[in-house]
C-alpha cells in the first residue's frame, strides 16, 4: 500500500501550530515513515497538487484566500483544520468586533485604502469549506496531533473530548482560579489540553473553543458564587470566542 | 548569457510567512527587482483596543508562534511601564532565562532546519537525515532541549502562560533548575559539533557585502550581550535612544510592495537580528560564543547578510553558557514565591526586547480602568524588509551571471539568511523571474 500523501498549508496565523509539528522532534522521523509529506512551505521547497490529506492552519481573511482554500479542498480527500485560527477563527476574530474600515485606518493610517491592504471578516476554515477533522488549541497539543493523525490513518473518528477543561483541571488537583478572584473559562471550554494553563496558575482563556453544549446555567452560577457578572465573563470570552456562535 | 531572466517566486519556501521575489532582466538590463510581502494582515493593534491590561500578553503572543516568548516579554514590559510596576530581581532573572530558551529554539530551527539544506544542496532537512544523520540528530536534540527549557519556564513551548504584569504566575523548583543546568552542560559539545558541521559547508555562503546600518539593544550597566535590557543603538554611532522613543528610530512607512510596514533610520534601510547584535555588542559574547564567531572568521563590522546565520550560531552557544551561570545565581539566592498585586491606572508604556530575528518594540496606552485605548507594535522583520530590497538591488547585478536558477537560489538564500518571520510582520515571500 502506498503511503498517504500529506500537504500542509497556512493562512492568516502565527504558524505556531506548524511549529508544534516540528516540535514532535525525534517523533517526526517516525511520522515521515508512514506518510509522504509532499508540500510544506515552511519546512521544504517541494510543492505538489497531488495529496490525500490537507492540513490547514490559519483563518481566512481575504477573498483570494477563500479561493485558494476551495482549490485545496477540491484536491484532498481529508481536510484537517489545525489550531484555533483554523478551527474557530482564533484571536483573528476579534477584528470582527470592529468596523473593518476603522481597523484598517487604525493600523495603516492614511494608507489604509491601498488595495493590497484589504481585509474581510475573519472566518474559520469550516465557514468556507467542509472540514473532516479538528485539532483544537492555540497552539495545538503535539500529542493530540499524533493521536488525530493516527486515528485518521486507521480510518477511525479521532477522539476529541466533549467535556469542559474543569474535568481535567480537577483531576490535576489544581485550586480553582476563581478562588484567586480570576475569571477562568474552564467551565465552558472543550478539554483535551490537560488543563495546561490553570496548571501554570493561569486562567483558561478559551483557545480550544466551547464544548458542544456548554452548561450556561452552571457558568452563571459560578459567576454568582464569586460575586462576578456575566458581563465580566463575556469580556474574557472575546479573546478566542468572538463571533464564535455560543453566547451567554 | 543571462540577457533575459525572469524570476517569479510566489511564496518563498522554508520561511516563516509569505514573501515573493520578482526579477525581470531584459537584454541584460534589470527592469524589475522586488521583494514583495503579500501576507494577510491581521490588525493586532486595532484588535487589542478595549481589552484589559491583563489580557494584552495573551493576545499579542499570537502575533508569532516562533517568537511568542519575545512578544510576551515585550508586551508585559510595556504594560508594566504603563502601570508603573516594578519587578523583582528574581522575576527579571527568570524571564531572561525564559527568553534565552527561545533564542536557542529559534536559532536551532532556523540554521538547522531552514538554512542547512541550502548549504548541503538539498530542498529540505528530510534528505539530510540520510546525508548527515549524526548532525541532524544533534540539531533535533538541541531543539528538543530548548523546547523543554521553554516548557519549564513559560509553562509551555509556545505562547507562555507563566507571565503576568508585575511578576510570574509559576516559578520552577530548585531541583528543576538544577536538572535544566545539567542538561545545558551536556549539550555544549553537541552545539560545538553542529557548528563544525555548518563550518564544513560554510563556503557555500556567498561572499556578498553591502555597507549597512545595524540596529540593536545595547546594555552598558553592567555591560552585557543583551537581549532584554538597555537602549537602542546604531552601528553608525547613534544612540543609545530610550526605548520609549523607538518610533523615532523605526520611522515606519507603508510600501506598495508589502502588507508589512517598512522602516529606515539614517540610511535608506537598516538591519536587525543576530548580526546587528553581534556588530554592536560582539565583544561581550561568552567565551564559547566568541570561539564560534572566530571559527567562522566573523568579526565586528561584518556587512555580509549571510553571516547572520553564523552570528546565530555564536548566540546559540552564548545563551547556553550564560544560562548555566544564571541558574547558579538563582540557586544561590534561593527561589521565593512572590505575590503580585496590581492596581490599574491610566498611562502609556513601552517594552523592547530582542527577538531571535531582531529588535522588537511594543507600546500601549491604557485608560484609568486599565483598558487599552491605543497600541503600536513594530516587528523585527518589518525593520529588515527595506534592507532586503536594498540587498537585492546590489545582489542581482553582481550575481546575474549565475543565470536564472543560480540567481533565484541565491536570492532565496539571501532572504532566508535574515530569518524573516513574516507572520509577525504580517507574512510574505514569492520569487518571480520573467523571460
Amino acid at each position: 500500500m502506498s503511503k498517504p500523501r500529506v500537504a500542509i498549508f497556512d493562512f492568516a496565523c502565527c504558524e505556531g501550530c506548524q511549529l508544534q509539528i516540528v516540535n514532535l522532534e525525534e517523533e517526526i522521523l517516525d511520522l515521515i515513515h508512514v506518510v509522504d509529506v509532499v508540500e510544506w512551505r515552511e519546512a521544504m521547497s517541494e510543492q505538489s497538487h497531488d495529496y490525500d490529506i490537507a492540513i490547514v492552519e490559519g483563518s481566512i481573511t481575504r477573498h483570494e484566500d477563500e479561493l485558494r482554500l476551495e482549490v485545496i479542498r477540491s484536491r484532498c480527500k481529508i481536510l484537517i483544520a489545525l489550531g484555533a485560527c483554523a478551527t474557530i477563527g482564533g484571536v483573528n476574530k476579534m477584528k470582527n468586533n470592529f468596523d473593518l474600515n476603522d481597523v484598517k485606518e487604525c493600523v495603516y493610517g492614511k494608507d489604509a485604502k491601498m488595495p493590497h491592504l484589504n481585509t474581510d471578516m475573519t472566518k474559520a476554515v469550516d465557514e468556507v469549506v467542509p472540514v473532516d477533522a479538528y485539532i483544537h488549541g492555540c497552539p495545538i497539543d503535539r500529542k493530540e496531533f499524533g493521536t488525530v493523525i493516527r486515528a485518521l490513518l486507521l480510518g477511525k473518528r479521532p477522539p476529541v473530548p466533549d467535556y469542559p477543561v474543569c474535568v481535567e483541571c480537577k483531576a490535576k488537583e489544581n485550586v480553582c482560579r476563581y478562588e484567586y478572584n480570576e475569571i477562568c473559562l474552564g467551565p465552558i471550554i472543550r478539554a483535551g489540553c490537560g488543563a495546561r494553563c490553570p496548571s501554570s496558575n493561569f486562567r483558561c482563556f478559551g483557545c480550544r473553543g466551547y464544548v458542544d453544549h456548554p452548561n450556561v446555567e452552571a457558568a452563571k452560577e459560578v459567576m454568582d458564587k464569586y460575586g462576578l457578572t456575566v458581563e465580566d465573563l463575556k469580556q474574557k470570552m472575546i479573546l478566542f470566542g468572538s463571533k464564535q456562535g455560543h453566547t451567554l | 548569457m543571462s540577457a533575459n531572466i525572469q524570476i517569479n517566486v510566489h511564496h518563498v519556501t522554508r520561511l516563516e510567512g509569505h514573501g515573493n521575489i520578482v526579477v525581470n532582466i531584459r537584454n541584460g538590463t534589470i527592469e524589475k527587482c522586488q521583494w514583495q510581502v503579500p501576507e494577510a494582515p491581521r490588525f493586532f493593534e486595532a484588535m487589542v483596543r478595549g481589552r484589559r491590561w491583563d489580557d494584552i500578553q495573551t493576545i499579542v503572543s499570537r502575533i508569532c508562534g516562533i517568537c511568542s516568548i519575545t512578544h510576551s516579554l515585550a508586551s508585559t514590559k510595556a504594560v508594566e511601564d504603563a502601570l508603573g510596576l516594578q519587578v523583582t530581581e528574581q522575576t527579571d532573572m527568570l524571564r531572561i532565562l525564559m527568553h534565552y530558551s527561545e533564542q536557542l529554539q529559534s536559532h536551532t530551527l532556523h540554521v538547522g532546519y531552514l538554512v542547512a539544506p541550502d548549504l548541503f544542496g538539498e530542498k529540505s532537512v528530510v534528505p539530510l537525515v540520510a546525508k548527515a544523520p549524526d548532525a541532524v540528530k544533534k540539531i533535533i536534540k538541541a531543539h528538543r532541549i530548548a523546547n523543554q527549557w521553554s516548557d519549564l519556564l513559560a509553562g509551555r513551548t509556545t505562547h507562555p502562560v507563566t507571565l503576568t504584569p508585575g511578576g510570574m504566575t509559576k516559578i520552577p523548583t530548585a531541583q528543576e533548575l538544577k536538572d535544566l543546568q545539567k542538561t545545558l552542560k551536556e549539550i555544549v559539545p553537541d552545539l560545538v559539533a553542529i557548528c563544525e558541521v555548518v563550518h564544513s559547508v560554510a563556503d557555500r555562503m556567498p561572499a556578498f557585502e553591502r555597507p549597512t546600518e545595524y540596529i540593536s539593544l545595547r546594555q552598558d550597566n553592567p555591560p552585557t550581550y543583551t537581549f532584554y535590557h538597555g537602549g537602542i543603538v546604531s552601528s553608525d554611532g547613534y544612540g543609545p535612544v530610550h526605548i520609549r522613543d523607538w518610533e523615532s528610530v523605526a520611522n515606519e512607512y507603508v510600501s506598495p510592495q508589502s502588507t508589512a510596514k517598512w522602516c529606515r533610520w539614517h540610511r535608506d534601510s537598516y538591519a536587525v537580528g543576530a548580526l546587528a547584535r553581534f556588530n554592536n555588542n560582539g565583544h561581550l559574547l561568552s567565551p564559547l560564543g566568541k570561539k564560534v564567531a572566530d571559527m567562522f572568521g566573523l568579526k565586528k563590522g561584518c556587512c555580509n547578510p549571510f553571516m547572520n546565520n553564523v552570528a546565530q550560531l555564536a548566540e546559540a552557544a552564548h545563551v547556553v553558557e550564560v544560562s548555566i551561570e544564571l541558574i547558579d545565581k538563582l540557586l544561590t539566592k534561593g527561589l521565593k514565591d512572590e505575590k503580585v498585586k496590581v492596581t490599574p491606572r491610566a498611562g502609556r508604556g513601552s517594552g523592547c526586547v530582542e527577538a531571535p530575528r531582531g529588535i522588537l518594540f511594543h507600546t500601549y496606552e491604557f485608560n484609568k480602568k486599565g483598558e487599552c485605548i491605543a497600541a503600536n507594535i513594530c516587528i523585527p522583520t518589518n525593520q529588515n524588509h527595506a534592507n532586503i530590497q536594498k540587498d537585492f538591488e546590489k545582489f542581482v547585478p553582481e550575481y546575474m551571471h549565475l543565470g536564472e536558477d543560480g540567481l533565484r537560489h541565491g536570492m532565496e538564500m539571501l532572504v532566508r539568511s535574515y530569518d524573516p518571520c513574516i507572520s509577525c510582520s504580517t507574512h510574505m515571500l514569492n520569487v518571480t523571474f520573467v523571460k
